[in-house]
């Protein structure tokens, strides 16, 4: 399968009054036409900051600062602004993990939805984008879709505004969705009912999905590829499968220990320390001063990103001597 | 874990009213039925796990057990003596007594720590309410707090703003050991931290309750956590409890199609584990105006027309196992 989206060496760093929080710092990502790709970590990895560096909406004090963006052939950080905007919502879209501040209060479900249709696309008549979006609310399995068009957002409960958010991504068919954690907010039987929606849309839609999340347990259900990021860097990137049943990375292996299962009762081992302050880094290998197997030469030097198998890339000293257990 | 009973709540209730909004005028317009009749014992040493979704009830009930809320109905017993009877008409050293042997530890660190103090006033404030410290002791045992919770001795004299969510939450948790609780009520202590530091918080709390016989009222939403800790689990919906068991029966055998949708509905971080999902229809309905005889019916795959009529009896039907619903033997 061809690369949908090849970044490579990404930084993106905010100019804080603190001093520069390397937010990504040498982020790489392929992610394959067709596929759905988990982006995981967790909070302060980089995640999110990276889907909005794609996007090219990171927020002040925020800019991207080196790297490069390809989609589809074409260089994103390139393009102008004008072409950019075209860019966004038509062919890469985004699903943020909380609907209640995605959602502009003050207009009502179609009007938004209308909106994102009719951007950059006046070709579109109102009528016209009118039946698209209350074709778009029951796509995203909204009852009485008519009713919904005409309400607001506070009218709605979390799952349905993020049903919502998900119609108003899909408005223009991107070919590519990042979906950032988007069920972190939601009740775990809504979250089981959206999680199937994604599924069911990604394939009628025809769609690219990146998953963001920090949750194992979503990515190994969702996810045919991962990309795991600490820290502003990545770790590791492989098959699902592959990264479950054998990690490379410590990091990897440290997220796999520490994570409960509701299906066995397990001994939880916990990782260590805290996730380090991105104004000053550890030096050498990010992980270092909370890896169990971490010694010398991980504090002085920055590892590679080598190619442990085809697909299967990772960053560490260690991992050809190193034997980790993943899922058992 | 002993088989004494600590903590006893009877169907305990709590509602809370609503007004309607006027000017000058308030007027009760319904009721909120946050908790409705929810009754469980927690033993010597034992970890009670409460689940359910936001809005069920689960907090509310264990503000409602230390008293941060006042019940509307119902009673609690700890040690075996009424809780709401002695905090009411009882004498200070009662009073202070039952604070001392419940504590809370809540869901966000951020909020429930005061930004003003340093972490030794914070964790010292207990002695000075309870008295039971001596002063000349308060540092040694601040620092013997802040070991225990794996935390350093030099961390007291830093304020909160300069730790982690997950030191903080140890530091929230030192504050209610000052006291030498026996019970201690954990609302979502994990969930608002990162993934990697939840093991951290959910093995201190095991440690902690194998050296000092700590039981605790571990209230989550998120199951796989509480199949780590709990030694028993309650399932509520709406305000009531649906299921009670041992937490292997419970997951292993749940009998509530609740109970069963909720746990096929966890996504297990394993690929190879492939699983028939139970995806429930709509969303959990207003606690304001709840359905007639069993809550879960609108929502229940297997619902039938007595499940609209007849509320379901909460009863026993294995050693530890209690189950709310008519047609439990369908599923056993």
């Amino acid at each position: 399968m061809e690369d949908l989206l090849k970044v490579e060496d990404l930084r993106t760093y905010f100019f804080t009054e603190a001093g520069v929080v390397k937010a990504v710092d040498g982020i790489s990502l392929d992610v394959r036409k067709g596929e759905s790709h988990g982006l995981v970590g967790e909070s302060g990895s980089g995640k999110s900051v990276t889907a909005l560096s794609v996007m090219r909406i990171v927020p002040k004090p925020g800019k991207i600062v080196g790297g490069k963006i390809s989609f589809d052939g074409t260089d994103l950080l390139t393009l102008k602004e004008d072409d950019m905007r075209r860019v966004r919502g038509s062919k890469i879209a985004m699903v943020f993990q909380d609907p209640i501040s995605s959602l502009d209060p003050l207009y009502t479900v179609g009007k938004q939805l209308i909106e994102a249709i009719r951007a950059n696309n006046e070709t579109v008549s109102k009528e016209q984008a009118r039946d698209m979006a209350i074709s778009l609310l029951s796509n995203v399995e909204i009852s009485e879709p008519e009713r919904r068009f005409n309400q607001y957002p506070h009218e709605l409960s979390g799952g349905m505004k993020q049903r919502i958010a998900i119609a108003r991504a899909l408005a223009r068919t991107p070919t590519l969705l990042f979906a950032d954690e988007p069920t972190t907010n939601l009740d775990v039987t809504i979250q089981a009912q959206v999680l199937n929606l994604m599924k069911d849309l990604k394939k009628n839609f025809n769609m690219t999905l990146v998953l963001i999340t920090h949750d194992m347990g979503i990515i190994a259900e969702m996810t045919s590829r991962v990309t795991v990021v600490y820290a502003g860097q990545v770790s590791e990137s492989a098959e699902t499968h592959t990264l479950f049943y054998h990690p490379t990375h410590p990091y990897t292996e440290a997220l796999l220990k520490a994570v409960p299962r509701l299906d066995k009762r397990k001994q939880l081992q916990s990782v260590g320390g805290n996730i380090p302050n991105l104004i000053d880094p550890p030096t050498g290998c990010r992980f270092h001063p909370r890896c169990p197997y971490a010694i010398q030469i991980c504090k002085e030097k920055v590892p590679d990103y080598e190619e442990v198998e085809t697909d299967h890339f990772v960053a560490c000293h260690r991992w050809k001597e190193l034997s980790l257990v993943g899922v058992q | 874990m002993s088989d004494e009973v600590l903590l006893e709540v009877k169907q305990l209730v709590k509602y809370f009213d609503v007004f309607s909004r006027g000017v000058f005028t308030r007027k009760k317009v319904g009721e909120v039925h946050a908790v409705d009749g929810v009754s469980f014992a927690i033993k010597r040493g034992e970890t009670f796990g409460l689940v359910g979704e936001s809005g069920c009830g689960k907090t509310t009930t264990a503000k409602v057990i230390l008293n941060l809320e006042d019940a509307t109905s119902g009673t609690v017993n700890f040690e075996g003596r009424d809780v709401f009877e002695l905090l009411k008409s009882g004498k200070r050293s009662d009073i202070l007594q039952i604070r001392r042997g419940m504590q809370m530890v809540f869901q966000n660190p951020y909020l429930s720590l005061d930004p003003r103090m340093t972490v030794f006033d914070i964790l010292s404030e207990p002695f000075i309410i309870h008295g039971h410290i001596g002063r000349s002791d308060w540092t040694a045992r601040v620092y013997e707090l802040l070991t225990k919770v794996g935390l350093e001795p030099y961390h007291a004299e830093r304020y909160p703003h300069e730790f982690s969510g997950g030191q903080r939450q140890r530091i929230a948790i030192a504050r209610a050991l000052a006291v030498e609780p026996k019970f201690i009520a954990a609302d979502e202590p994990v969930s608002s931290l990162d993934v990697s530091i939840r093991a951290q918080i959910l093995n201190l709390m095991m440690e902690l309750q194998r050296d000092q016989k700590i039981s605790y009222l571990y209230i989550s939403h998120d199951l796989s956590s509480v199949r780590q800790i709990s030694h028993r689990v309650a399932v509520m919906y709406l305000g009531e409890i649906v299921e009670l068991a041992n937490t292997d029966s419970l997951f292993e055998h749940p009998l509530h199609p609740y109970t069963q949708a909720l746990i096929s509905a966890i996504p297990i971080p394993d690929p190879e584990t492939k699983r028939q999902r139970i995806i429930l229809p709509g969303e959990v309905p207003s606690p304001l105006n709840p359905p007639p005889a069993c809550r879960f019916h609108p929502r229940c795959p297997y619902a039938q027309e007595i499940c609209r009529t007849v509320k379901p009896v909460f009863e026993q039907v294995d050693t530890d196992h209690f189950v709310a619903c008519h047609f439990w033997k369908k599923f056993a």
